[in-house]
C-alpha cells in the first residue's frame, strides 16, 4: 500500500474519509484513515480495554468472599466477562497495528489512562451490588451508543460487549435490591454503598463537553457517537427512577426533575476530585497497577515456557519432515 | 445396609465430593485476574465454575436427602474445618501457575476415571451429577495435560518450577485411591466408587505423560492423608475463614 | 505474550446451517491453544456448534489500492441481480 502522498493527494484522502464517515460508512482496518483518527482510535480503545481489565480487581477481591455459591459463581463469570471484554477491545485495538504487549507496557509505565472509578476500593458486599448496578450501568449508556461507532472492528467488539453485559447490571442491582429489603443493616449497607460509588459513576463520562480534550473531533470522526455530558444526563435519568423502586436515596440534594427540560437537574461534579484520581491520587491507583505489573511478571516464565516448548516441537516437526523425505528417497 | 442407612451415607458421600469440588474449586477462583495472560485467565475461570457448579450439585443432593431444610449454601458456609471432608490435595494453596497446572493435572486423571465410574452409580442423582462431570473432566485433563508438555519440556526454569511442584504433591496422591467403611459399604451397593480400583490406570497415565514432560516420578516415600476425617492442613481454616467470611460476620442473613 | 504468541483469528458457527462467522482474534502458541481458548473467550454463552481458527498471517486481505480494479469491474453487472428483472405482478414473487 502506497504510504507516502503529496499534500494535495492527503486533502483528497482526508476529504474522501471524511466523506464516508458523514455517509454513516464503517471505516474497515485496512482502509486508508488520517494518523490522527487512528491515534485517537488506539488511545480510546486501549483505555476501553485497559479499565475492563483494571476492573476485574474491585470486583474480583470479593470472589473469594461472595456470600453464597449461587453469587459466587454469578460473580466469577462477571469478573471472567469483563476479562473477554478487555481481549476482544485489545484485538480491536490490534487491528490497527498496536500490539496487546506496546498496549500492556504503556499501561504498566502510567501512560495509557483507564476509567477512574477502579480507583475507588470495594469495600463491602454491597459495593459489588454497586458496582454491577452504577459502573456497569454508566459503561453500558457508553458503550450501547459506541455500538454505532464509525470504526467498524470497534462497533462490532461493542455490539458483542452489550449483548454479554446487560445481565452484569442487572446482577447488580438485584445485590442491591436484596439488601435493600433485607434487615436495617444490610439497607444501610446499601446505600453507604450508593453514596460512595454515586458521584464517581458520574466522573465516568468524564469532563464536561466544553473541558474535553478530544470529545469534538471524536464526534466528528463519528469515534464518539454522543457527548459526555449527553451520556451523563441519560444515565442520572434513568438511574433515578431505579433508585427509588429499591428505597434508595441518591446523595445528591440538587436533583430534581425539570419539567421544561424533560430531564433531571443534578449537582456538580467534584472535580477536584476527579483531576486527583485521574492523574494517578485515588485510593487505588498504585495497588491496581502493581497487581496488573505483578500477575503479567508472574506469568513471563509461563509465556517463555510455551514459546520454547512450541519451537522445540516445530524443529522437531522439521527435522521428522526431514526424515521423511529421506526415506521417500531411499525407497 | 438398612435402607436409612444406606440414604444417610449416600449423603455424606455427596458431602465429600462436594467438598472436593468446592476447595478445588475456590483454589482456582483465586487466580481470577492473576493469571499469565489474559487468554489463560479466562480459560481457567472456567474451569473454576466448572468446579463450584459441581460442588453446588452434590451439596443440593445432600440437602435433599437430609429434607431438613439445609441448602447447598449451609455445606458451604456453616461448617467448619473439622466438619469438611476434602482430599487434601484440593486444599493446598494455589502455589505458583506450576503448582496449580500439576494439581491439577493429577486430579483431572483421577477424576475422569472417577466420574467414569461413578456414571453407572446405581443412584440416579449421583449418576446424572458424574454424566456432566465427564465431560467437563475431559476438557480439564487435555487442557491440564498439554500444559504439563509445556512446562516440563519448555524451558529450564519452567522445567524446576514443575518438578518442585509435583514433587510438593507427589505425597497427597496416595490419598485419593483410599477408601473407609463408608466408601467401601457404598461402592458394595453400587452406589459409590471403590477409588482403589483407579489406582493402576491412574498411576500408568501419571507416570506416561511425567516422561513425555522430561520429568522425574518421585520416589513415593512419603505420604498424608486425613482429610476424609477432618484432618486438614492449616491452609484450609484461612481458606474458609475468607469462603465464609460474610456467614460468619452476619450470620444468618440472606444475600 | 504478542512478544512470543502468535495471533489467531476466531470464526464460529453459531448454529447448524449457518456460515461460520468471524468473531475476533486472540493470542495462542499454536492452533491447538487457539482453538481452545477460542471456547473460553469467544463461546461462554454456548454461542457456537463449530469453531475455526486461523492463523492471522495466514489470511490474505485484499488491499484500499487494489478497490477500483477489484470490485468495480462486479458493480457493472446488474443482470445478475434477481431485481434487474421487471416481471409481471402475478409472477413476481419467483
Amino acid at each position: 500500500m502506497k504510504t507516502e502522498f503529496t499534500q494535495a493527494e492527503l486533502e483528497q484522502l482526508e476529504a474522501r474519509f471524511q466523506a464516508r464517515i458523514d455517509a454513516e460508512e464503517k471505516i474497515e482496518p485496512k482502509d486508508w484513515m488520517p494518523a490522527g483518527y487512528r491515534k485517537n482510535l488506539v488511545r480510546q480503545i486501549s483505555q476501553h480495554a485497559h479499565s475492563e481489565v483494571i476492573g476485574m480487581q474491585p470486583e474480583g477481591n470479593w470472589i473469594t468472599r461472595a456470600p453464597s455459591l449461587h453469587r459466587k459463581c454469578v460473580l466469577l463469570a462477571k469478573v471472567q466477562d469483563e476479562g473477554g471484554h478487555g481481549l476482544y477491545l485489545y484485538s480491536a485495538t490490534e487491528t490497527l497495528g498496536v500490539s496487546r504487549e506496546e498496549l500492556i507496557e504503556a499501561l504498566h509505565e502510567g501512560v495509557a489512562k483507564y476509567a477512574s472509578i477502579f480507583n475507588y476500593p470495594a469495600l463491602t458486599w454491597a459495593d459489588i451490588g454497586a458496582i454491577g448496578w452504577l459502573v456497569d450501568g454508566a459503561a453500558i449508556v457508553n458503550q450501547v451508543s459506541l455500538q454505532r461507532t464509525s470504526y467498524g472492528p470497534y462497533a462490532r467488539g461493542m455490539v458483542r460487549i452489550c449483548k454479554e453485559e446487560s445481565f452484569h447490571q442487572r446482577q447488580g442491582y438485584h445485590i442491591m435490591m436484596t439488601l435493600a429489603r433485607g434487615t436495617a443493616e444490610q439497607k444501610a449497607m446499601a446505600q453507604d454503598a450508593l453514596d460512595r460509588f454515586w458521584w464517581p459513576s458520574l466522573m465516568m463520562f468524564g469532563p464536561h463537553d466544553a473541558e474535553s480534550a478530544h470529545s469534538a473531533q471524536s464526534m466528528k470522526w463519528k469515534i464518539k457517537r454522543q457527548t459526555n455530558d449527553e451520556l451523563r444526563q441519560k444515565y442520572v435519568d434513568q438511574s433515578v427512577r431505579q433508585a427509588e423502586v429499591i428505597g434508595l436515596t441518591i446523595p445528591d440534594p440538587a436533583l430534581k426533575w425539570n419539567e421544561a427540560r424533560g430531564h433531571y437537574d443534578f449537582g456538580e461534579i467534584d472535580w477536584d476530585e476527579f483531576n486527583r484520581v485521574i492523574n494517578g491520587n485515588g485510593m487505588c491507583n498504585r495497588q491496581r497497577v502493581a497487581h496488573h505489573i505483578k500477575a503479567h511478571e508472574d506469568g513471563a516464565w509461563v509465556r517463555d515456557a510455551i514459546a520454547a516448548y512450541e519451537s522445540k516441537k516445530s524443529r522437531r516437526a522439521g527435522a521428522a519432515a526431514a526424515q521423511g523425505e529421506m526415506s521417500c528417497q531411499t525407497i | 445396609m438398612s435402607d436409612s442407612k444406606l440414604k444417610e451415607a449416600t449423603r455424606q458421600y455427596a458431602i465429600r465430593l462436594g467438598d472436593d469440588a468446592l476447595v478445588l474449586g475456590h483454589r482456582l477462583s483465586e487466580w481470577c485476574s492473576n493469571g499469565p495472560f489474559l487468554e489463560e485467565d479466562l480459560a481457567l475461570t472456567n474451569v473454576a465454575l466448572d468446579f463450584i457448579g459441581r460442588a453446588r450439585m452434590f451439596y443440593s443432593y445432600a440437602a435433599e436427602l437430609a429434607a431438613d431444610g439445609s441448602t447447598e449454601d449451609t455445606y458451604a458456609y456453616t461448617r467448619d474445618c473439622r466438619e469438611f471432608s476434602n482430599l487434601l490435595i484440593h486444599e493446598l494453596p494455589r502455589g505458583d501457575f506450576a503448582f496449580s497446572m500439576a494439581r491439577q493435572y493429577l486430579v483431572d486423571v483421577y477424576n475422569l476415571a472417577y466420574m467414569e465410574a461413578l456414571r453407572t452409580s446405581a443412584d440416579g442423582t449421583l449418576a446424572a451429577i458424574a454424566d456432566k462431570a465427564v465431560k467437563e473432566s475431559r476438557y480439564h485433563l487435555r487442557r491440564s495435560h498439554d500444559w504439563m508438555l509445556r512446562l516440563g519440556d519448555g524451558t529450564d526454569e519452567s522445567r524446576q518450577r514443575l518438578q518442585r511442584a509435583v514433587d510438593e504433591l507427589w505425597g497427597y496422591t496416595p490419598e485419593l485411591f483410599a477408601s473407609d467403611a463408608l466408601e467401601q459399604g457404598l461402592a458394595d451397593a453400587g452406589i459409590g466408587v471403590d477409588a482403589a480400583t483407579l489406582r493402576a490406570a491412574w498411576e500408568q497415565a501419571v507416570s506416561a505423560t511425567l516422561a513425555e514432560a522430561t520429568l522425574q516420578q518421585p520416589a513415593g516415600d512419603w505420604e498424608v492423608s486425613g482429610g476424609r476425617r477432618g484432618l486438614h492442613t492449616e491452609s484450609l481454616g484461612h481458606m474458609l475463614s475468607e469462603l465464609q467470611f460474610m456467614q460468619r460476620a452476619y450470620p444468618g442473613l440472606q444475600w | 505474550m504478542s512478544d512470543h504468541m502468535k495471533l489467531f483469528e476466531v470464526f464460529i458457527r453459531s448454529r447448524r446451517g449457518l456460515d461460520h462467522k468471524h468473531v475476533g482474534s486472540l493470542h495462542a502458541e499454536d492452533a491447538q491453544q487457539a482453538l481452545e481458548y477460542a471456547r473460553d473467550v469467544y463461546t461462554r454463552r454456548s454461542e457456537g456448534v463449530s469453531i475455526w481458527v486461523v492463523n492471522s498471517s495466514d489470511i490474505v486481505a485484499s488491499q484500499e489500492g487494489d478497490c477500483e480494479s477489484f470490485y468495480d469491474p462486479l458493480d457493472d453487472k446488474p443482470y445478475r441481480h434477481a431485481t434487474h428483472y421487471q416481471l409481471p405482478e402475478e409472477v413476481n414473487n419467483m
